[in-house]
C-alpha cells in the first residue's frame, strides 16, 4: 500500500506539482504504472522538458504543467512576444542595480575614473589598487557597473518570465560580444546590452548588426573609432594633435568573419581592407565624458571601394558604411552562418545541415527575422528528435541559472551577485568574455577538470543553503513524501528537479547512496527509522552528468 | 667587434670551457622515467624587455630614456644592473637568476615577438597563446596543441595543469587540460565523504563521453592528488617563494611536480606588466614586480633542483614597450620584448638572437625595438627540443623562415 502512494505521490509531482492530484491529472490508466521508474517517459512531457531547457533557462517546480496547461506550441508563441508577458517583479528586482538605467554620459559622471593624480601614486608603487579604489565609496567605482550587469543578467536569467528574451539576449551578446575590461568599454556595455541587444533579441538580424556598428561599445571594442585615412593626422590642439592616425581592419575583419558571413564566407584580405575604408571615420564622440556616436569626415577615406564585387562610388560618407551592412547582410553566406550558429545553440554542436539550409531559406525571404528562424527550429523534426535530446552541454551561465530554478529557490540583485560569481568561478565570467568571439557555444569548451569540480561545488554549495542570499529549501521539493522512505524523497526530487528523467544509472547511484549513512541520518526525535539528507541528495542530481546537459 | 661577432665568440668559448651544468649529468639516467615538464608563464600587460635584460652596450639606450634608463653595470656595487656579455645587463630585480645564468641554466632571447603589429593587449595576448598571429578564429592554444602531440598518448589528468580560474587561451582545446586556483581547492568541498564518493559512482556508471569521462578522470585526479598530498609538500633545499600571486603559482607546480603525478604542461601568469605612468628604473613600480618575478623562478628552480634538468621555464609576454620614454616616465605599448628560458637541456649564459639596434632609424614603425626572433622560432624549439613534440600543428600556417636560434645542444 505504501509503494502504491509513492508511486501516486511521484506523478502529483510529475504532473500537478504542489498539491497532488489537483489540476491537469494524468489520463486514465496512468495510475496503475510507476512512471518515474525506468518506464519511458510521456512524449509531451519530454517534449515539454527538451523546451523549457532549450527555449528558458530550465524549468522551475511547477513550469512542465504550466506548460502542458497551456499547450508547448502556445507557450512557445507568446515566448516569441516577450512584450505580452507581464515581468514586473523582475523589474522591480532590479531596481536596486542604478547602473543598468544610466545612459552613457550619466555612467561615465557616476562612476568616475579614479583621478589622474592617484593613479601615478599607484603606478608608482606608492598606493595599492586596493587603498586607490577604497577612496572611492563601493557604489561609485567603475567596476561596480559590471558587476551590477552580471548580476542582472543572473537574476533576469533565474526569475523572468521573458525566459526566450534572456536566452537571446546572451546568444546575441555572444555573437555581438565586447569585452567590459578593455578600456572605455566598462562605461558603455551596460548600455550596449540594454539598447542594442534587448530590443532586438527577437527581431531582425540586420536591425543588430546596424546598431551594434554604431554603438561606442563596438566602436571602442574594435578600435574602428580610430580607424581613418592612411595620410591622417589628428590635428593639432588636442592631446594627440600631430599624431598619424591610419586604417584599422580590426572591426572589418570581424564584422565579416564573425557577424556575418562567417570565416569562410568568401571574403578576401582585400575585401577587409575595402571594408575598413568603408567604416573609416565611424568614431566616438568625446569617449571619456560623452560617449556617442560620431561620423568624423576628416578621418573617413572618400575614395572608391569596392566589397564583394559590388562599387561603391567615390565621395561617401557615414553612407559608405551602410552600404557595406546592407551588402553584408543580404548576402547568402550571412543566413548560413546565422543559421548554423542558432542550430548549433538550439540543436546541437554539430549543426545538422539540412535544417541549416531551412533556417538559412527562412533568413533569406524574411530578410532575417530572428523569430520566424526560431519557429522553423522548433518546427524541425530535428529539434525534438531523440539525438537532439539533452544533446547540449550547458555553459556556466545556464548551469548555475537552472540549478537555481530547479531548486524553486528566489533570489533578488544581493543573491544575484553571487551567482555571477560561481559562473565565474565555473569559467564563465559575465561580459568578461575577451576575445571578440563572445563564449563559445560547444561542449569542449566548457567541460574540463577544475570546472568540473566547480560545478558539483557549487551544486554542494546551493543546495545546502551556503548562499545566504538565495533562498532555498530542498525539503519543499519533496513535500509530502514519506521521510522515513528514502525511495520516496528520491522519487520525489528526481521528478522535481529533472522531471522524473534520470537515466537508470543515477537513479541506481542514487538509490545506492540512500544507504550511505552520512546522506541517510537518524533523525534525533524518534532514533529508529532514518530521514534522508535532501539537501545533499538535490546536489547529488544537480552535480550529475545528466543536469549537465539541457 | 660588432654584436654579431661578439655572440660567435661567446658561444664558442662557452662549448669549449664547460660540459652541461652538473644537475645534468648526474640525473641523466633518472630523467627518463620521470618525464619532462614545460612551464610556461605569462607576463600579463606587456613587459619592457629593455628593463628586464637592458642593452647598455647600445649607444642609443640611455639617451631613449631620461629618467628610466638603468645606469651601467659596475662591478661590486649594489642596486646595479648585473652584467652578462659585456652588451647586456639584468635588472637589478632579477639577481636572483644571476646564478642559474653563471651554470647556464637560464637563457634570453632579446628582440622577440609576434610578426603581428598590433598594440592591443588582449589582440597580441590572444594571438600568442593561439600560436596564431594575426587570425583570431584558431579555435584551440598552442600549448593545447603541444599537449596533444606529446608522445605518451594516455597520460595523467595533471597531464596539462593551469594555475588560475579559468583555463587560458592557450591550454584551450580537446586535451582535458585542468584549470585551478590553487592546489588546495581542487576537491570536492563537502565536508564529508558521503558527496564524494556520490558524485565519482554518478561520474562511474553514467554512460562514457566527453563529460562523463572527463568527470571520471577529474575524480581520479582529486584522489590522486589527495593521496599525493601534494598540496603538503614543503619547497626543498631552502627554497623561498616570494608572497604574492605569481610566487605561489610557481611553488604549486613545483609541487605537482614533486608529487610525481604525470604533469607535463604547466601554465602560469603574472599581472601587473602594464607600466605607462611612473615606470622606475633600478627602483620602482617594475623593479618591484621584476623582484616578485625573479624571486618566484630562482626559488622553483631551487626548490626543484635536480629535477630542473627535467623542466623548462618559458616567459612570455605579448609585446614588449616603447623605446623612448613617454611623457609620464613610463613606456607605451611596443613591439619586441625580452623572453626567458631556463632549466632542462637549455644552453644558457647566453642571449640569442640578433639585436636590432636602437637608434631611430633601427626601430619598428620609428618607435619600438624590432621583433628579430618570432615568438613561435623560440616556443617551437622548446616544444621540440624539450618535449620531443612536433612543431608543425603547433603553429598553423607558418613555415619558419630562418634557422633554428640553437637554444638546445
Amino acid at each position: 500500500m505504501r509503494r502504491l502512494a509513492v508511486a501516486f505521490l511521484t506523478l502529483g509531482a510529475l504532473t500537478g506539482g504542489g498539491v497532488p492530484a489537483s489540476g491537469a491529472g494524468p489520463g486514465p490508466g496512468a495510475l496503475g504504472e510507476e512512471p518515474t521508474r525506468g518506464a519511458p517517459p510521456l512524449a509531451d512531457d519530454r517534449r515539454i522538458l527538451h523546451v523549457l531547457n532549450r527555449l528558458a533557462l530550465g524549468p522551475r517546480p511547477g513550469d512542465l504543467e504550466r506548460v502542458r496547461a497551456v499547450g508547448v506550441d502556445a507557450w512557445i508563441e507568446r515566448q516569441l512576444h516577450p512584450e505580452t508577458i507581464a515581468d514586473a517583479a523582475t523589474e522591480r528586482a532590479l531596481a536596486t542595480l542604478a547602473s543598468l538605467r544610466l545612459s552613457i554620459p550619466e555612467a561615465l559622471r557616476d562612476y568616475p575614473r579614479p583621478e589622474p593624480k592617484l593613479r601615478e601614486k599607484l603606478q608608482a608603487g606608492q598606493l595599492t589598487r586596493q587603498e586607490m579604489m577604497e577612496l572611492y565609496p563601493p557604489e561609485k567605482r567603475p567596476f561596480r557597473i559590471t558587476a551590477e550587469l552580471q548580476a542582472a543578467k543572473m537574476l533576469r536569467a533565474v526569475e523572468s518570465e521573458r525566459q526566450l528574451q534572456e536566452v537571446m539576449v546572451d546568444f546575441w551578446f555572444n555573437h555581438f560580444n565586447v569585452f567590459a575590461a578593455k578600456g572605455d568599454v566598462r562605461w558603455y556595455v551596460a548600455a550596449y546590452e540594454r539598447d542594442v541587444i534587448r530590443p532586438n533579441a527577437l527581431g531582425r538580424f540586420p536591425d543588430l548588426v546596424r546598431a551594434s556598428a554604431r554603438h561606442p561599445a563596438m566602436l571602442f571594442y574594435l578600435d574602428n573609432w580610430l580607424s581613418a585615412r592612411p595620410d591622417f593626422t589628428v590635428p593639432a590642439g588636442g592631446p594627440k594633435g600631430g599624431r598619424k592616425a591610419g586604417l584599422n581592419e580590426n572591426y572589418a575583419r570581424e564584422l565579416m568573419e564573425l557577424h556575418t558571413l562567417g570565416v569562410d564566407g568568401g571574403y578576401t584580405q582585400a575585401d577587409v581592407t575595402e571594408v575598413a575604408r568603408a567604416f573609416t571615420g565611424w568614431s566616438i564622440d568625446r569617449p571619456q565624458t560623452e560617449g556617442r556616436f560620431a561620423f568624423r569626415p576628416r578621418m573617413h577615406d572618400t575614395g572608391e571601394k569596392v566589397v564583394l564585387g559590388h562599387r561603391i562610388p567615390a565621395g561617401g560618407g557615414q553612407d559608405d558604411g551602410e552600404r557595406v551592412l546592407a551588402i553584408l547582410t543580404h548576402h547568402p553566406a550571412t543566413a548560413r552562418f546565422i543559421a548554423t550558429k542558432l542550430v548549433r545553440r538550439f540543436v546541437a554542436d554539430t549543426p545538422p545541415p539540412p535544417l541549416v539550409e531551412r533556417v538559412a531559406a527562412t533568413y533569406l525571404s524574411t530578410d532575417g527575422d530572428v523569430r520566424a528562424m526560431l519557429r522553423t527550429i522548433v518546427a524541425a523534426p530535428e529539434f525534438v528528435s531523440a539525438e537532439a535530446y539533452r544533446a547540449k552541454v550547458k555553459t556556466p551561465f545556464e548551469f548555475v541559472a537552472s540549478a537555481v530554478r530547479a531548486l524553486g529557490a528566489t533570489v533578488d540583485a544581493q543573491g544575484a551577485f553571487d551567482l555571477a560569481r560561481a559562473s565565474a568561478e565555473i569559467g564563465e565570467p559575465l561580459y568578461q568574455a575577451q576575445p571578440p568571439t563572445g563564449y563559445p557555444d560547444r561542449a569542449e569548451a566548457w567541460v574540463n577538470s577544475g570546472a568540473l569540480l566547480a560545478r558539483m561545488n557549487f551544486a554542494l554549495a546551493l543546495a545546502r543553503s551556503r548562499y545566504p542570499r538565495v533562498a532555498v529549501d530542498p525539503g519543499s521539493l519533496v513535500t509530502g513524501a514519506d521521510p522515513r522512505s528514502p525511495d520516496a524523497v528520491l522519487d520525489r526530487l528526481l521528478a522535481a528537479l529533472v522531471a522524473g528523467q534520470a537515466s537508470a544509472e543515477t537513479r541506481a547511484v542514487l538509490t545506492g547512496e540512500l544507504t550511505n549513512p552520512q546522506i541517510t541520518r537518524l533523525t534525533a526525535e524518534d532514533r529508529g527509522p532514518a530521514s534522508t539528507d535532501v539537501a545533499t541528495l538535490a546536489a547529488l542530481v544537480l552535480g550529475s552528468p545528466e543536469f549537465q546537459r539541457r | 667587434m660588432n654584436r654579431r661577432t661578439f655572440l660567435r665568440c661567446g658561444a664558442c668559448a662557452l662549448v669549449a670551457l664547460g660540459g652541461p651544468p652538473r644537475f645534468l649529468v648526474r640525473t641523466a639516467a633518472a630523467t627518463a622515467a620521470r618525464g619532462k615538464v614545460l612551464v610556461a608563464v605569462f607576463q600579463r600587460g606587456a613587459v619592457d624587455g629593455l628593463s628586464m635584460v637592458v642593452p647598455h652596450g647600445d649607444p642609443a639606450y640611455a639617451a631613449a630614456r631620461q629618467t628610466i634608463a638603468l645606469r651601467p653595470p659596475k662591478r661590486g656595487e649594489a642596486d646595479r644592473a648585473v652584467d652578462l656579455d659585456g652588451f647586456f645587463a639584468l635588472h637589478p630585480g632579477l639577481a636572483p637568476l644571476v646564478p642559474l645564468w653563471e651554470s647556464r641554466s637560464l637563457a634570453i632571447v632579446h628582440a622577440c615577438g609576434s610578426p603581428d603589429t598590433t598594440r592591443s593587449h588582449f589582440d597580441a595576448q590572444d594571438y600568442m597563446e593561439s600560436g596564431s598571429p594575426g587570425v583570431k578564429s584558431t579555435p584551440d592554444g598552442w600549448l593545447a596543441r603541444a599537449v596533444k602531440g606529446l608522445p605518451q598518448p594516455k597520460a595523467s589528468p595533471f597531464r596539462a595543469v593551469a594555475l588560475g580560474p579559468i583555463l587560458p587561451r592557450a591550454l584551450q582545446g580537446d586535451v582535458g587540460a585542468v584549470a585551478m586556483a590553487s592546489l588546495d581547492r581542487f576537491d570536492v568541498r563537502a565536508g564529508d565523504t558521503g558527496a564524494r564518493g556520490g558524485f565519482e559512482a554518478l561520474y562511474a556508471r553514467s554512460v562514457s563521453d566527453l563529460l562523463s569521462g572527463t568527470g571520471r578522470e577529474t575524480l581520479e585526479a582529486v584522489k590522486m592528488l589527495r593521496s599525493a598530498d601534494a598540496a603538503r609538500i614543503p619547497p626543498a633545499n631552502g627554497a623561498l617563494y616570494p608572497r604574492g600571486p605569481f610566487g605561489e603559482s610557481m611553488r604549486q607546480i613545483a609541487q605537482l611536480i614533486k608529487a610525481n603525478i604525470g604533469l607535463e604542461v604547466a601554465f602560469a601568469d603574472m599581472q601587473g606588466w602594464d607600466t605607462h605612468v611612473g615606470q622606475g628604473a633600478e627602483q620602482g613600480q617594475l623593479a618591484a614586480r621584476l623582484r616578485e618575478f625573479g624571486g618566484a623562478l630562482a626559488a622553483f628552480a631551487q626548490d626543484l633542483g635536480d629535477r630542473m634538468a627535467d623542466v623548462v621555464v618559458l616567459t612570455m609576454s605579448e609585446f614588449g614597450r616603447t623605446v623612448v620614454e613617454n611623457g609620464n616616465r613610463g613606456t607605451d605599448h611596443g613591439h619586441a620584448t625580452a623572453m626567458l628560458a631556463l632549466g632542462g637541456g637549455v644552453r644558457g649564459g647566453r642571449v640569442y638572437g640578433r639585436w636590432p639596434g636602437l637608434a631611430r632609424e633601427q626601430r619598428f614603425e620609428g618607435r619600438d625595438l624590432a621583433v628579430t626572433t618570432d615568438f613561435r622560432t623560440l616556443f617551437g624549439e622548446v616544444a621540440r627540443s624539450h618535449l620531443g613534440v612536433p612543431t608543425a600543428p603547433l603553429f598553423p600556417g607558418w613555415t619558419p623562415s630562418r634557422p633554428p636560434l640553437g637554444l638546445f645542444a
